[in-house]
């Protein structure tokens, strides 16, 4: 993941920023969802484990270190799913309204990192 | 069909927040929250999400060394190290997560 294919393809212009988040976004999804689904969004709610005690769970999501991870593990999966979905959209759909679809998916995940951030800093 | 993945992402993010608010809102909220997480709405929207996470995971990982050539002392790492090694990474980051939440 070093660097886009930007001399094959010129005219796509990707941000290299973008490109990296996407890429880091692509590898946070990978190697922390899957324990991440399993436990919180299956094991726990369906009780396969019981679900952790409240004062422990909420010790552990509110130290600072804690909060500053999720943020960093939130924001670039939002950019790569944004990034992700809006070729999907391209190239699965044609569509051709590119530069709102662009506006829409980047806003969204712009929308979805602010949101991850009020919610990080507003927990008690 | 691994280009879906995308929107799972994006919902089990959001999931995600909606558990963080209940945390730290109150111990009813969080009640509140794993009730909702136990709806069979919920429940269906989120073993769809285990399937397009693992697929996304493992075509991800399979794609890297196309993407990242390592190479170590001049000579190039095998396509297989790589992906051996995100496999060994996502087992530490999980039995990781499977302690600090459960301890």
């Amino acid at each position: 993941m070093t660097q886009a294919p930007a001399v094959r393809r010129p005219k796509r212009r990707i941000l290299p920023l973008v490109w990296l988040t996407f890429s880091g976004g692509g590898v946070i999804a990978a190697v922390f969802l899957p324990v991440l689904v399993l436990l919180f969004g299956l094991a726990f709610p369906l009780g396969w484990i019981s679900a952790p005690d409240y004062a422990h769970l909420h010790a552990v999501v509110t130290n600072w270190l804690t909060r500053l991870v999720l943020l960093g593990l939130f924001v670039p999966m939002l950019v790569h799913s944004a990034h992700r979905f809006r070729y999907t959209l391209y190239d699965g759909l044609q569509l051709k309204r590119k530069l709102l679809i662009a506006f829409l998916c980047y806003g969204a995940a712009m929308a979805g990192a602010f949101a991850s951030l009020l919610v990080l800093l507003s927990m008690r | 069909m691994r280009e879906l993945s995308s929107i799972f992402i994006a919902w089990f993010v959001v999931f995600l927040m909606r558990l963080l608010s209940a945390v730290g809102d109150s111990r009813s909220a969080y009640d509140h929250f794993l009730d909702w997480a136990s709806s069979p709405l919920v429940v269906a929207l989120n073993v769809l999400t285990l399937v397009f996470i693992t697929l996304h995971a493992v075509t991800w990982f399979s794609l890297t060394p196309q993407a990242m050539a390592v190479q170590v002392r001049g000579r190039a790492v095998p396509g297989s190290v790589i992906i051996a090694a995100q496999y060994v990474g996502l087992a530490i980051v999980s039995a990781f997560i499977f302690w600090l939440v459960t301890r």
